[in-house]
């Protein structure tokens, strides 16, 4: 979605997916973000990837914390279920409706603040418990609705619109996901929409915690020269482990054009993730081997970016916990209450 | 001198009279002995006997090392509450031998081990004791320092048997319930009891004059804990989503809840399980994830105590605000801060009823007792439910953690969930749009939906500002239409929550009001006060906001005696916030000190505040 109105009558020419339904209908009401704002283009994305993926919007739910990324979802999946939580808390949230209802697609939006200072404990957990979600931190370094603080996520050098400059070691929330046994862990940025669509649709998929931090420049705090999340620096820095391609499950692998450079995941329901022009010793499912390598790049000076570790057979919390398959808010009443004469039998215990 | 020392003084039996089904004793061991079973034996042996017995535990915030007493009451009349007094007192720790011994009542009795003698300033002339070579015996007959260690414990059982005239039939029928499967324990605590009681009916007169004699008084009962019964109530309930972080007193909670799950729970050929626990890593995340599990249609509970509710407090505010059930148990301890974490107390109550920033008010149950734990907990969740709003249970450590004399719990199978107004596919497919909090129905509750059920039922929930179209707003006259409405609702919830229990005497212009787990202690109170010509009504508050019941008794009272175990009289407190009663028509009674309410608090408390009129 972007800050301008779309008309509201339907042109007959607009591509539909498999279920019939337009982007429209995976889009949301109008955003009040700053014009040119990143999170608007990761709002497109999203848009984009549930569309590509056929996913019915209202089997999606999306949740959020507090911040200005958090404001997203009532911009995409206008007919999805949403949650606007409390700062740093949409990880619970997120959990205890996982945990009622495993049957839904569930999409959280975080930010740096959110995620990396406030929530930071709850998005560890999240990742320990291995929550099947697709977890996006639109991360701009910068606390923008108070006005420009620096956030956790902010490089040691960076310099404040204000002029100061940071002196604090930054949390990497991609290295913090692979220390703590994330599932899927993928960096992108909102100025690359063909990075990022695959990403969240291979993300959406993963069936277990899949982080995917999403640098998304601030405009109107922290775009500026000095900045070390502007979109200019972003641009420059960004340095791909290699191109992805999401092909869902029941599509036909088509030949690919450089044979010999393709390495290939294939993700729990069967569909496969291409890695397109990856260096021949990389593994995107060795994490030692993605953390070594995410630590070299970021050494340089440099962002790392990619789909840069999945571990596509991972039990999620459901898995875990042995839950049945049926989701809980399904389970009829009688199947859940013992009766009165199990209560009956249960108290000749007590005595 | 106290009350308690003048009860103490007048007792019965003092004077060799005996004293049939009507005494106290308690044992001090050192936690993480195995005394717990022991204790747990004696009690089930009175209990099967007949009798009403209370069991109460006072323990330390710690693993294994520091003493711990266990008090039991043997009451023919049925009282249930605390009592200060004891006739007979078990010392097995050394470390607390003379604060123990200086606890029997004068006349009253000492059983302790007389393997090495006992240190002569310990000794008092107007106490029995009767000293039994327990760890000789033990020693003598069983093999490893655990084992000696644990059939100390039995062998005190074994003595106490004797000495008050327990029915061993009854007592090793127990043994051979617990033991079935293990033949050579069942062996070695039958040989222990055998030890203990041989000793003493050949060394001293049996049985003492306080002793037991069968009754019939508890047919149609348990002995149970309140977190038990209360954890049962989920079960009951439907509940499917428990998230929790491990708190004293609250913790036995979700381990009975788990225990009943994978009893009841796991379908027996999968082995799958119908329901998820998470144990969170805060009492932050225990709350967020109740309040995902109810957004999503899910019965969801947390079980916690004050340092977990005060953590809780953003989220109740954003289920209130968002009306999102929740129910949350909260099982009371001495705060505030840390506090006491073994000892109990009502410290919580104005916190529940007004729990977290700006205007809140929610509905909060009282449970007196464990069975009123368990069908409470059942009520929570309609509640929560059909005002789509946070519930709390208010339980406490007394209720929580201790064996009490339970009536049965019944079920009725005809229950079924309230689950208030949710708009499914077919009513969603029928409306031309949804709204989330339109007030439809005048009653202040505007219906929702459950994600993934329907697109038209698609709505944005958030803790910020909001219309009644469920839309984000900082209008003034949007806002406050939504908080009017919140406000009436919660209102209306008055007529809703349990009524409260009143009981009238023959003449009585005095009123005496109280909530929890004072019951007890304030009807035993009142049979006494009224022996000394004191007549009392007496009401105990049960649910939260008020009904007008509440407000009716305390204005036909000139004068009520508020009862309840905080500092601040935060019941005295609620009552004159809510009802417009006269503030000197509350007469304020506290105990907090930590071991649960005794009957001698209220009557010290009531004479005080009498004064001159009698005392």
């Amino acid at each position: 979605m972007t800050s301008i109105a779309k008309p509201a009558v339907r042109h007959p020419g607009l591509p539909t997916n498999k279920l019939g339904l337009t982007r429209r209908d995976y889009e949301g009401a109008m955003s009040t973000l700053c014009a040119g704002c990143g999170h608007d283009s990761i709002t497109a994305a999203i848009v984009q990837a549930f569309f590509e993926l056929d996913i019915e919007p209202h089997r999606a739910a999306k949740l959020s914390g507090i911040g200005c990324s958090s404001k997203t979802p009532a911009y995409f999946l206008g007919q999805s279920h949403g949650f606007n939580a409390v700062h740093g808390r949409m990880p619970a949230v997120a959990t205890g409706a996982n945990a009622a209802n495993r049957s839904l697609v569930y999409i959280g939006v975080s930010g740096d603040g959110d995620s990396l200072s406030i929530g930071l404990g709850q998005m560890c957990h999240a990742i320990r418990r291995n929550l099947d979600i697709c977890y996006i931190i639109e991360n701009n370094g910068v606390y923008g609705l108070t006005k420009g603080q620096f956030s956790a996520s902010a490089d040691v050098g960076s310099k404040a619109k204000r002029g100061d400059v940071n002196e604090l070691p930054p949390i990497d929330p991609v290295l913090l996901a692979l220390t703590l046994g994330a599932t899927f862990v993928a960096r992108s940025f909102s100025g690359d929409k063909k990075h990022l669509v695959p990403i969240l649709k291979a993300a959406l998929t993963h069936k277990g915690f899949a982080l995917v931090d999403v640098i998304s420049p601030c405009v109107t705090f922290n775009d500026h020269e000095g900045s070390t999340k502007s979109y200019r620096y972003t641009r420059q820095h960004m340095e791909d482990l290699a191109p992805i391609d999401f092909v869902p499950v029941r599509r036909e692998i088509t030949a690919d054009s450089e044979p010999g450079t393709v390495m290939a995941v294939t993700m729990h329901d069967g569909s496969v993730v291409r890695f397109r022009r990856v260096a021949e010793d990389y593994d995107p499912t060795d994490r030692d081997a993605a953390y070594a390598y995410v630590r070299r790049v970021l050494e340089r000076g440099e962002v790392p970016t990619g789909l840069l570790y999945v571990q596509p057979d991972s039990r999620d919390m459901h898995a875990i916990n042995r839950t049945v398959d049926r989701p809980l808010v399904e389970l009829p009443y009688e199947e859940l209450c013992p009766g009165a004469e199990a209560l009956e039998r249960l108290m000749e215990e007590y005595r | 001198m106290s009350t308690a020392t003048a009860w103490a003084s007048a007792a019965p039996g003092l004077d060799g009279t005996p004293r049939v089904n009507d005494f106290a004793f308690k044992i001090g061991t050192v936690n993480g002995t195995g005394s717990a079973s022991a204790n747990s034996l004696i009690m089930h042996t009175i209990f099967r006997m007949g009798i009403p017995v209370t069991g109460k535990n006072v323990f330390p915030s710690n693993i294994q090392g520091l003493p711990t007493w266990y008090e039991i009451r043997v009451s023919r009349d049925g009282y249930t509450a605390r009592t200060p007094v004891f006739d007979l007192v078990v010392p097995m720790n050394p470390a607390t031998y003379a604060r123990d011994i200086a606890e029997v009542r004068p006349g009253g009795w000492v059983l302790y081990d007389s393997t090495w003698p006992l240190d002569r300033s310990l000794l008092r002339d107007d106490v029995t004791f009767l000293g039994v070579p327990m760890g000789r015996m033990c020693n003598e007959n069983f093999e490893g320092d655990r084992a000696r260690t644990l059939m100390k414990n039995i062998v005190y059982t074994g003595a106490l048997a004797a000495l008050l005239d327990m029915d061993l039939s009854i007592l090793n029928g127990i043994l051979e319930e617990k033991f079935a499967r293990k033949q050579a324990l069942l062996e070695a605590n039958f040989k222990a009891v055998r030890l203990g009681y041989d000793y003493v009916r050949e060394h001293f007169d049996c049985p003492l004059p306080i002793r037991l004699e069968k009754m019939d008084a508890t047919r149609g009962y348990v002995l149970m804990d309140g977190n038990t019964a209360a954890a049962l109530g989920c079960v009951y309930a439907g509940a499917t989503v428990g998230a929790w972080y491990p708190i004293t007193p609250a913790t036995s909670l979700m381990d009975a809840f788990q225990q009943f799950c994978e009893r009841f729970r796991v379908d027996p050929e999968t082995k799958q399980r119908k329901f998820v626990i998470v144990q969170a890593e805060d009492e932050l995340a225990a709350a967020g994830i109740v309040v995902g599990a109810s957004w999503m249609g899910a019965r969801a509970f947390t079980p916690t105590s004050g340092p977990g509710l005060s953590l809780m407090n953003e989220f109740i505010g954003l289920a209130y605000y968002a009306e999102v059930p929740a129910v949350i148990i909260d099982v009371q301890r001495a705060g505030p801060s840390t506090g006491m974490p073994t000892r109990t107390q009502q410290g919580d109550l104005l916190l529940a009823a007004y729990a977290s920033h700006g205007d809140t008010k929610h509905i909060v149950l009282f449970p007196a007792d464990p069975e009123e734990c368990f069908y409470f907990a059942v009520k929570a969740f309609d509640l929560a439910e059909r005002f789509q709003t946070p519930v709390f249970v208010l339980s406490d450590l007394d209720i929580g953690m201790n064996d009490w004399l339970t009536p049965r719990l019944r079920w009725d199978d005809a229950y079924r969930p309230d689950r208030g107004k949710v708009l499914d596919a077919d009513a969603l497919e029928r409306i031309q749009k949804f709204h989330r909090y339109l007030d439809v129905d005048g009653d202040g509750i505007a219906a929702r939906t459950l994600p993934g059920v329907h697109p038209k039922g698609a709505y944005f929930t958030r803790g910020s500002g909001h219309n009644k179209y469920g839309a984000y707003t900082e209008d003034p006259a949007e806002y406050m239409e939504v908080m009017e409405r919140l406000a009436r609702k919660i209102k209306n919830a008055a007529a809703a929550v349990p009524e409260p229990e009143i009981r009238r005497t023959d003449g009585a212009s005095l009123g005496i009001v109280t909530v929890g787990s004072g019951r007890a202690a304030v009807l035993e109170a009142m049979d006494r006060l009224r022996d000394e010509g004191i007549a009392l009504d007496y009401m105990r508050v049960r649910g939260f906001p008020f009904g007008e019941a509440v407000a009716e008794f305390l204005a036909q009272h000139e004068l009520n005696f508020v009862v309840e175990q905080n500092r601040d009289g935060q019941l005295r407190s609620l009552l004159l916030l809510e009802t417009g009663v006269p503030a000197e028509r509350l007469a304020s009674v506290r105990y907090y000190g930590g071991f649960p309410l005794s009957a001698h608090h209220v009557i010290e408390g009531v004479l005080r505040q009498l004064g001159g009129v009698k005392a």
